[in-house]
This record gives C-alpha cells, structure tokens and sequence, in this order.
C-alpha cells in the first residue's frame, strides 16, 4: 500500500517512552474511520432488514419511524462509502499507475498476496500447533491482506447488488430478469458475511487478541511503539533499517487526548459490533 | 318532570319491566297509604283513561316496597309510539281501581306477534330479561326506529346491543366476545358515532333484529357462505368483483375453505384498508392458505420491508393479485397476468419494463427446479460465507490458545509482553 515516504518526520519524541513509529498516514486513518462508522450504519440498518421478522428489527423500526428511516440512512451510509471507496481506487490509480509509486502493486509493502504470503499462513497455523516457529511478517500480513480483499470484494460485491436494487428499473435493461433476484440474495449474505466476519474475526485477530487486548490503537493513532513494531512487524523493522528508512518512519508519541479519544471511538465500536453479532446469531438460530 | 325522565332514559332496558313485575308484590306501606287515600276520593272505579293511571304514577318519586321507580312519565309516554293506547291495552289484568296487587306480565306479542315469533327462533329466544324492552327501551319510552329517541335508531343501535355485548356486560358472562369496542374503533363504528351516517352499518345491518342468528346456522346472514351476500346489501360492487373472484366462485360452489369478506376485513374491527395497521396484518391472513407462496414472499425483499411497518406502500399480496376479483395468472383480467406486469408493478415502479417484470416475487432460492439460477447463487453465497467462517474461526481460536499460552510462559520466564 502507499509508501510511507512522505509521512511527517518528527524528530520529537518523549524519550521515556521509547520511540514512536508511524505505520498508517492521515488519509489510511480518516478512510479507516469512514469505512468502520459507514459500516457500523449500514449493518444496523441492513441487519433489520435481514432478519425483519425478529422482535429487535421490528422494535427499532418502531423507535426510528418505521423502513422508511431505516431505508434513508443505510443508503445515506452507502453513498458516503462508496465515494470513500472510489476515492480509494482513485489514490490507488494515481500512485501505482500514473506516478508509477513502487510497492503498490507487488513487493512487501503492497496489499497483493504472494507466496511468502502462503508460506506465512502454514507456518503461522503449525505455530499454532506447536509444530513450528512463529512466522515473521512483513507490512501487511497475510490475515491483514485477507481483511483488506474481503471489503474490497464485498464492497464491489454489496453495492453492486444494492445499486441494483435501488435502480431495479434502470438494472432491469442489462440484467436476466432472475438476477433481479439474485441481487437480494447475494446482498443479504454477502452482508452477513461481512458483518459476521468483521464483528467476529476482524475484531479478535486484530483488536482483541493478546498481542493487542484490548485495542489496537495504531489505525486510530497512527503510530505504535517500537517495541510493538519489532514484535509485530519484524521483517518491515529490518528492511526499514537495512535500507536507512527507518528514522524516516519516526513519529510522535500519541497526545493522551488522542488515545482516550481513540479509545472511546473504538470501544463503541466494538461495543455495537458485538451487539450487532450477537441480534444476528439469534436472530439466525431462532 | 323533565328531570325523572332523563334520569329514566339511562335506565338499564329491563328495568322498567323489572319495576312492574315487583309491583305485584309492591304495594306496601306507603303506597297502600296512597291507594286508600284515592280509595276514598274514587271509590272503585273503570279505569279509562292514561290520565287515571297517572294521577298516581304521574309522582315521578313514586316507587314499589322494594324501592325501584314505578312512575310513568305522561308527557313523554304521550310521545312514544305507543302514547295512543290506554294503559291497560298493555296491562291487561288491571280493570279498575284499586288495583290487584298482582300485575301480569306484559305480552308485546299480543299485539306484535310476528316479531315475537321472529325472536322465539332467535339466540335471544331464552333470554331472562324481557326481551323486548332490553332493546326497545323502557316501556313507556318506546319510540319509532326513525326517532333519535329510540334506542333502535341506527345511531342508537351500537350502544343498546352494546349493553350487553361489550366487555362487562351479559357477553361476558355467555362466553361471547366483546364486540362492542371493536366495531366503534371501526370504520363502520366511525361513520355511526363521528359522522352520524345513517347508512353506517350498525349491529343490525348485518345481524338483523329480531330473527337474530348464530353465524353457525346456515340461515343466518353471518353464516360464512351467506356473508359476502350480507355485506354486499351495501358493498354491491365489491361483491359483484368478489363474486368473480376465484374466492367467490369457491364459497358459489360450497367451498368454506373459501376466505369470504369478514375472513380478510375482520367482523367488528374493520379496519381501512389503507391503514398501515391494516396492510401490516393482512399478509399473514392469505398466507394462513396460501402459505408456500407466504413462505416465498417473506424471502423477498417486498416482505422485509412490509415487515417492519411505517412503509405501508410495499407489495402486499392484493396489491398485485387484486383484492375482491382475484383470477388466476392464466387470466388474461388477472393484473399478474403475463401481459399486465409492466402496469402492475409500474404501479409502484417508475419504469418498470418487460425485462424488469421477469422478476419473481415468489422465487424459491431452495428449488433449484424451478429457480436454478437463484439457486446456485444462495448456494455459492452459503459456502462461501460458511467456507470463510469456518476456516477463520477455527484460525482464531487456535491463534487465541497459542498467542495466550506464550503470554504465561514469557511472563512466568520474566519476559516482558511478547507471543
């Protein structure tokens, strides 16, 4: 993903608290906030729509006044996603292709899965096991780039079919009849597994699991500790060290308002996330 | 006067008759007092005339050894329909004055036999009040039904039925059901009490008055077959359409299975079908036949959005199959027939077209005969989603145990955070 070249060089720190390094810029934090606030919208809207039978899904339509409202936002969220998505693909356009940016497209700092990738995913699962050594990783790895392709996907995937359904007339003129009904479909489960996903797996592997219990505070903050960099991202430390880009990644140590702030938004977060999760396995089982 | 009778008015309808009864045995103390002194003034005399009568009865403070009212208001018994007759034409055993301490029961059927053989049939037939005043009102009140001041005037009718058929009163104690609330939260209850609609249809309207049935005879006007017949006596066009209807030409021929107007609509509580309380509740009523096709729409994307109400425009099943003149697809009158689903979902799908009408408002994702393509989408959509469940939960519980166990033994090794 984008180079962290440019990323603001920052030669203050506090010393006591070790240093500081930056691993997502301003924009990847702003998307990140888009993204999840947009998704949090559209899954408390979509989820009653899903499961419009339940007593939770009827209840809240009652408290908001009825589909109508409910309709309203999960498309308002939709739009603003959809911009934050294109905006996206326009960044990522400009950078790998028009100013030709190395590392977008392959290489270790890229989103695009290789091989060490897949030798990554069999070590870490015999590490599990207790059949082998803890894989290093790189920038991203590879449950990282899954979660990233799984909402690049979904998102081409669901608002496709949303669009579709919100224009079904206009769709009607080059879509087969069915897939006007395959569109809901592929919405609906499509959203299922999104949320499924994110409220259950995304939650725990990035924010919940010990490395990071409670929070990763990273895409709020921006920075994370070297320590944390070193045990989490070793192979990116040493490849930024070897090749002298390391102090070009030196950030502040986060203001306390910042990770409060942070941390505030992110416990909400995860906080309707699991509530969401939890309306949807009963809704799902009952 | 004035006052008695307005007191008497809100009499329960037995009452009256009930004071006469215990009249036979009311002549007490006090009234003995009164009769002697008349006694004295008279002398045994012919009754003749209402003025006789009143002479005594005209004290509206007048009552019976057990307390209960037996006064006569003239002016207003004057008025009443039966203002004409003399007093004894109802009270036949009573000739002169004094009085027999005993005063027969009055027969209305002496004069009105008709009704009274009407009503001998009726569910009303064994009833221990007197049966024709707890509806006509006080006996010395009763006006003709096209007087405001009868209790069987059409506006009137809803509250005297409603005496007994409303929460507290005789229904309850029968096991009936409480109506009365009901049908005034109706739309017909509204046009009665809110616009005075004469018209409205009362108890009686749909009942009748004196010939009343269970809607488990198969005279009656609420028996199931002989409903839509009842409502169309106002509802004509409705009926003529439901009568062509597939449901009309099945209750035609005898089919009970056949949902008729009150199946949908509701007896008492009839809503407008407008109403989104209406069009909430409906779907689940022709689904309670039809439920393979109930089953499919609650897939689609019309009944997620009806489910959760303040949306009242989305599909319902008439709003496609038609409400009263429903005709099977094949019928080229049907609105879902092939050649009338442009206008037909165009109703709410601004440019709705040919392509856009191959959408299948009941298409059933687990068949895969009859909707292959829908079928194999759900199914790729199911594995994948199960697929990436279960191979990233089973990852995570195992990452979880392991990334744990590294946290103890690094501590216990005094290590800092590391796994």
């Amino acid at each position: 993903m984008p180079d962290l070249e440019q990323a603001t060089i920052t030669a203050t720190q506090a010393p006591a608290k070790g240093r500081y390094f930056t691993r997502f810029t301003h924009e990847q934090r702003y998307m990140h906030a888009v993204l999840f606030s947009t998704f949090l919208g559209l899954a408390g809207t979509g989820l009653p729509l899903r499961f419009s039978e339940s007593i939770w899904a009827r209840g809240l339509a009652k408290g908001v006044g009825g589909f109508g409202a409910i309709l309203f936002f999960h498309k308002l969220c939709a739009v603003v996603l959809t911009i934050a998505f294109l905006l996206h693909v326009k960044e990522i356009f400009q950078q790998g292709i028009l100013h030709r940016q190395k590392g977008i497209f392959w290489g270790p700092t890229s989103m695009v899965a290789n091989w060490k990738d897949v030798k990554d995913l069999v070590s870490h699962l015999r590490w599990f096991v207790g059949l082998g050594k803890r894989p290093q990783f790189d920038r991203y790895a590879y449950w990282e780039k899954f979660d990233y392709w799984a909402v690049f996907w979904g998102m081409i995937v669901i608002g496709f079919s949303g669009y579709a359904m919100w224009f079904a007339p206009f769709f009607a003129h080059f879509l087969p009849g069915w897939a006007l009904n395959a569109v809901l479909v592929i919405h609906s489960e499509e959203g299922l597994l999104a949320i499924l996903f994110i409220f259950s797996i995304h939650f725990v592997n990035t924010h919940l699991r010990p490395d990071s219990f409670p929070m990763d505070m990273v895409v709020f903050t921006g920075v994370e500790s070297e320590e944390e960099f070193k045990h989490k991202r070793p192979l990116e430390y040493e490849r930024l060290s070897r090749e002298g880009k390391l102090e070009a990644r030196l950030g502040e140590a986060p203001q306390t308002w910042l990770v409060n702030f942070s941390r505030a938004v992110g416990t909400i977060a995860i906080v309707i996330g699991l509530t969401l999760l939890v309306l949807t396995l009963t809704a799902y089982f009952s | 006067m004035a006052e008695a009778a307005g007191a008497g008015r809100d009499q329960r309808a037995g009452e009256p008759l009930r004071n006469l009864r215990v009249a036979q045995r009311a002549i007490g103390a006090g009234v003995w007092a009164v009769a002697f002194a008349s006694a004295l003034l008279f002398c045994p005399a012919r009754l003749v005339a209402q003025t006789d009568c009143l002479a005594c009865h005209g004290d509206a403070s007048m009552t019976d050894a057990n307390g209960h009212s037996i006064a006569v208001d003239g002016k207003v018994f004057g008025d009443s329909i039966h203002g004409s007759l003399k007093c004894n034409d109802c009270h036949t055993n009573i000739k002169e004055y004094p009085h027999p301490e005993q005063v027969a029961k009055v027969e209305c059927k002496n004069c009105h036999a008709d009704q009274a053989a009407s009503l001998a049939g009726s569910v009303h037939a064994d009833a221990k009040d007197h049966p024709c005043t707890s509806c006509h009102g006080s006996a010395h009140k009763i006006f003709p039904k096209t007087d405001s001041r009868s209790a069987v005037y059409p506006l009137n009718v809803p509250n005297t039925c409603g005496q007994c058929h409303s929460g507290d009163g005789m229904a309850k104690k029968h096991g009936l059901p409480s109506v009365y609330p009901k049908y005034m939260d109706s739309i017909h209850g509204f046009a009665l009490s809110k616009e005075g609609l004469l018209v409205a249809a009362n108890c009686q309207s749909c009942h009748g008055s004196h010939h009343i049935l269970s809607h488990k005879d198969p005279q009656s006007p609420t028996f199931k077959a002989n409903i839509p017949q009842t409502c169309g006596k106002c509802h004509a066009k409705i009926n003529d359409e439901y009568m062509g209807g597939a449901h009309g030409k099945g209750i035609a021929k005898g089919d009970n299975k056949a949902p008729v107007c009150t199946d949908c609509h509701t007896a008492h509580e009839i809503l407008q079908p407008t109403e989104a309380e209406f069009r909430m509740q409906s779907t689940p009523i022709c689904g309670s036949c039809h439920t393979d096709k109930l089953s499919t729409y609650r897939d689609t994307f019309h009944s997620q959005l009806g489910s959760l109400g303040g949306y009242v425009e989305t599909a319902r099943c008439w709003d496609c199959h038609g409400a009263h003149e429903i005709l099977p697809a094949s019928d080229p009158r049907s609105p879902v027939n092939k050649a009338n689903l442009v206008k037909t979902c165009g109703a709410c799908h601004k440019g709705a077209n040919i392509s856009f009408v191959q959408y299948q408002p009941h298409a059933n994702a687990h068949d895969r005969k009859l909707n292959p393509e829908i079928y194999f989408v759900r199914l790729f959509m199911n594995l994948l989603l199960a697929g990436v469940l279960t191979f990233f939960i089973i990852h995570t519980i195992l990452w979880l145990i392991r990334a744990r166990y590294n946290q103890i033994k690094e501590k216990s090794n005094g290590g800092g955070k590391d796994a």
